[in-house]
Order: C-alpha cells, then sequence, then structure tokens
C-alpha cells in the first residue's frame, strides 16, 4: 500500500487524477506537483473542473481513480492524517452565522489539533494577520460584511499553520481596498506555505502567484509562469500608438514599415487623435524604437504615445482555453471520421 | 476522543445559543405542565388504579412527536445548506465523530427537558400534603422504570431525527421526515397490531414482530416496575443502526 510518497520537497503531487459523475468526466488525467511555500493559480472557465480539483486534494471527495499526496501523505488512504496539513477556504466561505469570531476561530483551532496551551495564541495571531483582531473579534459572524467574513474565513485557513492552504475565490465579492490586503496577507505567505488560490480575477493571480496552472474541460491545458505561457501562447506582439493620421493613411505607412505590422484596432478619440492597437506575427518586442523613429519624422501625425503592449494573463487564458477547445473539437472530428469510415467499410462489405 | 468531545461541547453550545432549543423547551414543558394537571384533575374528580404519573407518562408520545423533530432537523440538513459541514470535514474528523457529536448534544437536551417534568410531580408534593402516598404521585420505582422508558426509547427518537436531517438540505422537510418517521415508529406496531389477519403462518410472523415493536406495552411494562431486556436491545440496537446510516450517509452526500 503506497501511503507514504518518497516525494517530500513537493507539498502537492496529484498524479493522473480522474473523477467521474456518471458518463461525465469532471477531472480526466490530471497531474501536476506543487512545491513548499509556492503560491500558484488556478484558472478555468466555469465547470472546469477548478472545484472539484480542490475538493479532492481537501479530502472532501474522493477521486474516481488517480493519487493526490498532500505533504507525503496519501489523502485516499489517510484522509484524517492529510487534513491535518490542509487549511481550506471553499467557495462562498460558509461559516456558522450564530458565533462570535473568536469563539468559532477557537473552535476551529482545537478541532485542527492546535496545543491548548497555543490557541489563544494562534487565535489572535491569525486576527491579527486578517486585520479581525480590534474591529470583529467579538462580533457575531451573521452581522458581519462580506469582506469581514472572507477574512474571517483566510484566518480559519492559516489557524493552525498548516503546509498548504487552498483558497476557493477567496476575493469574489470584495471592494478594492479588501482585495489589496488580501493580496498582501497571501503575498506574506510566499515561501512559508503552499497556497493554491481559484479565482476569475485574472490580473489578481498574476499579481499574487508564482504560477498559473489553466484547467479546461478536466484537463491541465496550460501550466508555469505568466512570462513562460505568454511565450507558449502568444503568437503576436501588440503596440498601441496614439498619433494623428487617419486610417487610410496610417495603413499605408505600417505596410511600409515591413515586420508583418498590421491594425488590429482603431478608434478615433474627442481631442481628434487615433488611437491604434498594432500586431505583428513577431514576438521580439523590440519595434518600438523603429515605430518611434518612423512616426515621429512626419509633424503632421503629432505623436503622443507608442507602447508595447504586454499580452495580459487574460489572453493567455483565452488562448489556452480555445487551443484545448480546438483540439477536442478535432479529436472528436477525427473520432467520427473514424466512425463513418468503419461504417462504411461495414456497409461496403454487405 | 478528544476531537468527539470539542465537537459535542461545540454542537452543546451552539444548541445552547439557538432559539429554537428554547422554543422547543418552552412549548414541550408548557405541554407536559397541562398534561401533569389533566392527569391530577382526572384523578380527584373518580377513583382509578391508574396512579398520575402512569397517566402522564402514557401519553409521551405526543410531546415526543413534535420535541424530537424541533431538536434535532437543523442538526445536519441545517449544516449541510450552509456549507458549514463541509467546512468542517475539512479538519481531521471524521463523519461518524459529526453524528455521534450531534445525537448526544441533541439526546442531552431531550434527557434535560424530561428531568424538568420531575418537578412536576415535586411540586404537586409540595401544595399537596395530605394523602400524597395514597395517591400515588411520587413512587419512586415507578418513577425510575418510566423514566427509564423515556430515556431509552428516546435515544432510539433522536436518533431517527438525526437520521430524517441528514436525508435532506431542507430543515422544514427534515423536520416533516422526521414526524413521519417517529409516528410509524410509535404508533406503527399498535396500529398494525389491530389489523384482521387470517389466522395463518404470517399472520403469526406478524403478531410475534408487533409484540416485539409495540411501543406501548413496553411503556406499560416498565411503568409496571417490569424490566425486559428485549425492549432494551431493540432501542439500543435501533439506535446505533441508524446512526452508523446517518454517518455512511453524511459522508456520502458530502461528496
Amino acid at each position: 500500500m503506497e501511503e507514504i510518497s518518497q516525494d517530500v520537497p513537493n507539498s502537492v503531487i496529484v498524479r493522473r487524477l480522474t473523477k467521474t459523475y456518471g458518463a461525465v468526466k469532471a477531472l480526466n488525467n490530471v497531474s501536476f506537483r506543487i512545491g513548499k511555500g509556492e503560491i500558484v493559480g488556478f484558472l478555468g472557465p466555469n465547470g472546469a473542473g477548478k472545484s472539484t480539483t480542490m475538493r479532492i486534494l481537501s479530502g472532501l471527495m474522493p477521486a474516481s481513480s488517480g493519487s493526490v499526496y498532500i505533504c507525503g501523505v496519501s489523502v485516499a488512504t489517510r484522509p484524517d492524517m492529510a487534513r491535518k496539513h490542509i487549511g481550506f477556504m471553499p467557495e462562498n466561505n460558509p461559516l456558522p452565522e450564530d458565533l462570535r469570531v473568536s469563539e468559532y476561530l477557537k473552535f476551529r483551532a482545537r478541532i485542527k489539533d492546535v496545543p491548548s496551551s497555543e490557541i489563544d495564541k494562534r487565535v489572535n495571531e491569525a486576527m491579527e494577520i486578517c486585520q479581525l483582531q480590534h474591529k470583529a473579534s467579538s462580533k457575531i459572524i451573521g452581522n458581519l460584511s462580506k469582506g469581514f467574513r472572507q477574512r474571517v474565513g483566510i484566518a480559519d485557513s492559516i489557524l493552525a499553520r498548516p503546509e498548504v492552504i487552498i483558497m476557493d475565490e477567496p476575493t469574489i465579492g470584495l471592494d478594492p481596498h479588501q482585495i489589496i490586503a488580501i493580496r498582501e496577507l497571501i503575498n506574506s505567505l510566499r515561501g512559508k506555505m503552499s497556497v493554491i488560490i481559484s479565482s476569475h480575477i485574472l490580473p489578481e493571480i498574476e499579481l499574487m502567484c508564482d504560477r498559473v496552472m489553466i484547467i479546461n474541460q478536466g484537463s491541465i491545458v496550460a501550466s508555469g509562469t505568466s512570462e513562460s505561457l505568454r511565450k507558449d501562447f502568444i503568437s503576436k506582439d501588440k503596440y498601441e500608438v496614439s498619433l494623428r493620421c487617419a486610417p487610410e493613411e496610417f495603413g499605408g505607412i505600417i505596410a511600409n514599415l515591413g515586420n508583418d505590422l498590421q491594425i488590429e484596432k482603431s478608434a478615433q478619440s474627442q481631442d481628434g487623435y487615433y488611437n491604434y492597437v498594432l500586431s505583428t506575427s513577431q514576438t521580439r518586442g523590440d519595434l518600438g524604437a523603429l515605430l518611434v523613429r518612423e512616426l515621429s519624422m512626419d509633424t503632421r501625425f503629432a505623436l503622443r504615445e507608442v507602447a508595447y503592449k504586454k499580452p495580459s494573463l487574460e489572453e493567455i487564458f483565452m488562448s489556452a482555453t480555445r487551443r484545448s477547445w480546438e483540439q477536442i473539437s478535432k479529436n472528436i472530428y477525427t473520432k467520427s471520421g473514424s466512425t463513418s469510415e468503419i461504417e462504411s467499410s461495414n456497409g461496403g462489405a454487405k | 476522543m478528544k476531537r468527539f468531545v470539542i465537537l459535542w461541547r461545540h454542537q452543546l453550545w451552539q444548541m445552547m445559543i439557538s432559539p429554537s432549543t428554547y422554543i422547543a423547551a418552552f412549548l414541550f414543558l408548557a405541554f407536559m405542565a397541562v398534561l401533569y394537571i389533566l392527569a391530577l384533575v382526572d384523578l380527584s374528580v373518580s377513583a382509578s388504579d391508574v396512579s398520575p404519573l402512569s397517566r402522564f407518562l402514557s401519553l409521551f408520545w405526543v410531546p415526543v412527536l413534535f420535541m424530537v423533530p424541533l431538536l434535532t432537523m437543523r442538526s445536519i440538513a441545517e449544516e449541510r445548506r450552509m456549507g458549514t459541514l463541509a467546512t468542517l470535514m475539512t479538519t481531521p474528523v471524521t463523519a461518524w465523530q459529526v453524528v455521534l457529536a450531534k445525537f448526544l448534544a441533541c439526546y442531552f437536551f431531550y434527557v434535560l427537558l424530561w428531568c424538568m417534568t420531575l418537578f412536576f410531580p415535586l411540586i404537586a408534593k409540595m401544595y399537596m400534603q395530605n394523602g400524597i402516598d395514597q395517591a400515588g404521585l411520587l413512587q419512586i420505582p415507578q418513577l425510575l422504570s418510566g423514566y427509564g422508558f423515556i430515556f431509552i426509547s428516546g435515544a432510539m427518537y433522536v436518533a431517527i431525527g438525526i437520521f430524517a436531517s441528514s436525508m435532506t438540505r431542507t430543515t422544514l422537510v427534515a423536520g416533516m421526515l422526521s414526524f413521519c418517521m417517529l409516528f410509524f415508529a410509535i404508533v406503527g406496531a399498535g396500529m398494525i397490531s389491530k389489523l384482521t389477519l387470517p389466522d395463518d403462518g404470517f399472520a403469526m410472523l406478524l403478531s410475534t414482530s408487533t409484540d416485539y415493536l409495540h411501543t406501548f406495552r413496553h411503556l406499560e411494562d416498565f411503568s409496571n416496575c417490569l424490566l425486559d431486556t428485549r425492549p432494551f436491545f431493540l432501542y439500543i440496537s435501533t439506535t446505533f443502526v441508524l446512526l452508523a446510516i446517518t454517518s455512511l450517509v453524511t459522508e456520502a452526500k458530502n461528496s
């Protein structure tokens, strides 16, 4: 029986994880590793399998096949041991409405095996980190605002100082100040705890996470740092240009510059300037100087801005999910093609 | 064991701060007080061999049908609806520990409320100084065996309530389910035994089974200080079976 894995330096090891609901495959051979102290963002469209993965990791749900190790302990065979290493904050952060914050956190500390002598210290520490100490510690949870409730959820997840923290949509419904506070809090955990965050707010993930995993249709379709994903998934450089030149004339100028430059978007602003987004098949990111030199030569254009447009995580996400959809469609097409070939050959035999 | 005690204390605390517990307690005690007064009034009107305590306990099932669903309906259904059960299950606790803690917390309140009804004969004794022994208000053996039955059968009724609560996310549905199951458990055997069936093997088997399950017969035996091990076995074993099924249901529905 494989209960303890030898790959201890990784906090989370997931091997060939599959989960089926009847005929539907929610997860299909998902494998990944998360190092100690690493912050990983988990992205995917609705129904991609993010929450299923997180629920399996936290031991709430059994997998159909595959294995999950948390700090070397198998979640399937030793769920109680594995849960000791996990702090989980589920989606919507359910909390008991009628308890006070400090009361609830003390209960959670006790149930998570925090030594009795340390409970008060740990609860105060978690409330201090989550800025609950002064305003909310003695309030009833049911009376708290959404932001404070999220903080209670985060305080609960870090309370027992687990090696792995799993957060499903931790910043959902928060105002910008609260998002910044939670981002700083998660950043402060870097190097100390492994954190897995699922979110739909892509810029947040980019700011908080060391690595991003994109899941679609139950499979990991992209994994890496945002820089490496840009290289893998973005095949075009984009530049933003602002000047006084109509699209008809500007198109000709751009064509003369070569480098496969094309106008992707154009819009006229109220002050008479035109704002363009140019794209090129090159991904060197060094056409800025050329554009500035060529476009500033004619003073009529009154060139105002040339900027390299860094591809956002949103674009990477769209590209990765689109690619996986295309792959799925291709597979279905290949399968149906081969099926019809078989059918036609059978028909011929008849 | 340590985690179970923590969970049990937490459940007790949650029940203590929940208004529905106090509503259940108030309704129960008010209803029982009325029943006891009626038993005393009956005794004052006509002489009877049946003691007021026996009369009072013979109607135990009426408040049980309302109190047990009120005490238990929130226990698992509400937690599942809110999602707090899932959060709890991400800690190193097992479904069995959670279910047992909830059961014992509800059972504690059930026993506590019935113990409060012991004040009724005591109060009656305080105000009716004459002829108390003759009236049989405080016959200790009868009192112990009668309440013994209430406590032992109560374990099964509370387990039924907890089981009903694990079957659904809606508190109201859990309450209604619990009411129906309790009604059948208490009255079902008596109703079946009243059916007129042809005199064959099946009728004999049914008669033996209903005799074994007949709640009011058990109560009668206990009230007459006739202690039989079979009702003990029936109620305790059914309680454990129901709790085991509840923990399996809780685990399965949580995943």
